[in-house]
């Protein structure tokens, strides 16, 4: 099963779970991933050892996207 | 490749590539040495003049070693540990940083609070609030202050401090996305030799340095 997950102050909450087939959770999880891209997240996908890629539609193939903060110089 | 959005907030800064790096590198050497020589020179001349004025030639002496140490503190500055979050919270986002890691990385964080990371650059050690660049050679290391913020001022109240993995695990993640990006957004707090970072370093984070010399 494929999860939207959020890395928050409880360590990371899961914001929806889905597979393939299932096109409520799908919409669901697309509804969840917009909410949270304009709130100013960003969501990434491990793409192989040591690379990733920012995604800004729901890739519904993925097993885990995370939504990450910005990040700036300190 | 995808280019790391938060670049657009520094419009300004070129881009950051191996040979800007060097160039900075060497800005940095240059540095070091007006800073160093003049103190020595100083200590020099007043021995050759009067060696009765050892004492102020030894305080300018001191001044040459004080002043790249400094600098070397303030790069040793951006890897230091942040307090930590509560247990359960810790526990969660150590587990995800796990999975984003391998093995060999897993143990190295856990002795030292540094993930290691292979780029094009060098060898990363990325903490909390910063991470280390060891170029290739591993005699010099960059030192990049960043971190992961809020994403509005209301979340800054509400959200709460993260887990200091998840601190870890959301610089990790932006390098992966785009290495010269995320030094390109990361402010350069130190840049020298490897052998003066070490001793500003907490001991514990000393074998992470050690490895990534090693690795770079």
């Amino acid at each position: 099963m494929a999860r939207l997950i959020r890395m928050d102050q409880t360590g990371h909450t899961t914001l929806a779970e889905w597979t393939a087939g299932d096109d409520a959770a799908v919409e669901a999880a697309v509804a969840a991933f917009r909410e949270q891209l304009d709130a100013g997240y960003y969501a990434v996908v491990s793409t192989g050892e040591g690379h990733a890629e920012q995604v800004r539609e729901l890739p519904a193939d993925a097993e885990l996207v995370i939504l990450r903060r910005p990040i700036a110089g300190g | 490749m995808s280019v790391l959005p938060e670049t657009a907030a520094v419009y300004w800064r070129p881009r950051v590539d191996a040979a800007r790096l060097r160039r900075r590198g060497r800005g940095w050497t240059l540095s070091t040495v007006a800073h160093t020589v003049p103190f020595l020179a100083t200590a020099v001349l007043l021995i050759a003049l009067e060696p009765l004025s050892f004492p102020v030639a030894a305080i300018a002496v001191v001044h040459a070693w004080g002043i790249p140490a400094l600098y070397a503190n303030r790069g040793a500055g951006v890897v230091r540990p942040r307090p930590r979050g509560g247990a359960e919270p810790e526990r969660t986002a150590l587990g995800l940083l796990g999975d984003l890691i391998g093995h060999e990385a897993r143990a190295l964080h856990a002795c030292t609070g540094l993930a290691p990371e292979r780029g094009r650059l060098g060898v990363w050690l990325v903490g909390q609030a910063g991470a280390l660049l060891v170029r290739p050679g591993g005699r010099r290391v960059d030192c990049w202050c960043v971190q992961a913020k809020p994403v509005t001022s209301e979340a800054r109240r509400t959200d709460g401090e993260l887990p200091s993995a998840d601190r870890t695990a959301q610089l990790l993640l932006a390098l992966r996305e785009d290495e010269e990006g995320f030094a390109t957004v990361a402010n350069l707090a130190f840049s020298g030799a490897a052998w003066r970072l070490r001793r500003r370093l907490p001991a514990a984070m000393r074998p992470a340095l050690d490895a990534a010399r090693a690795r770079a």
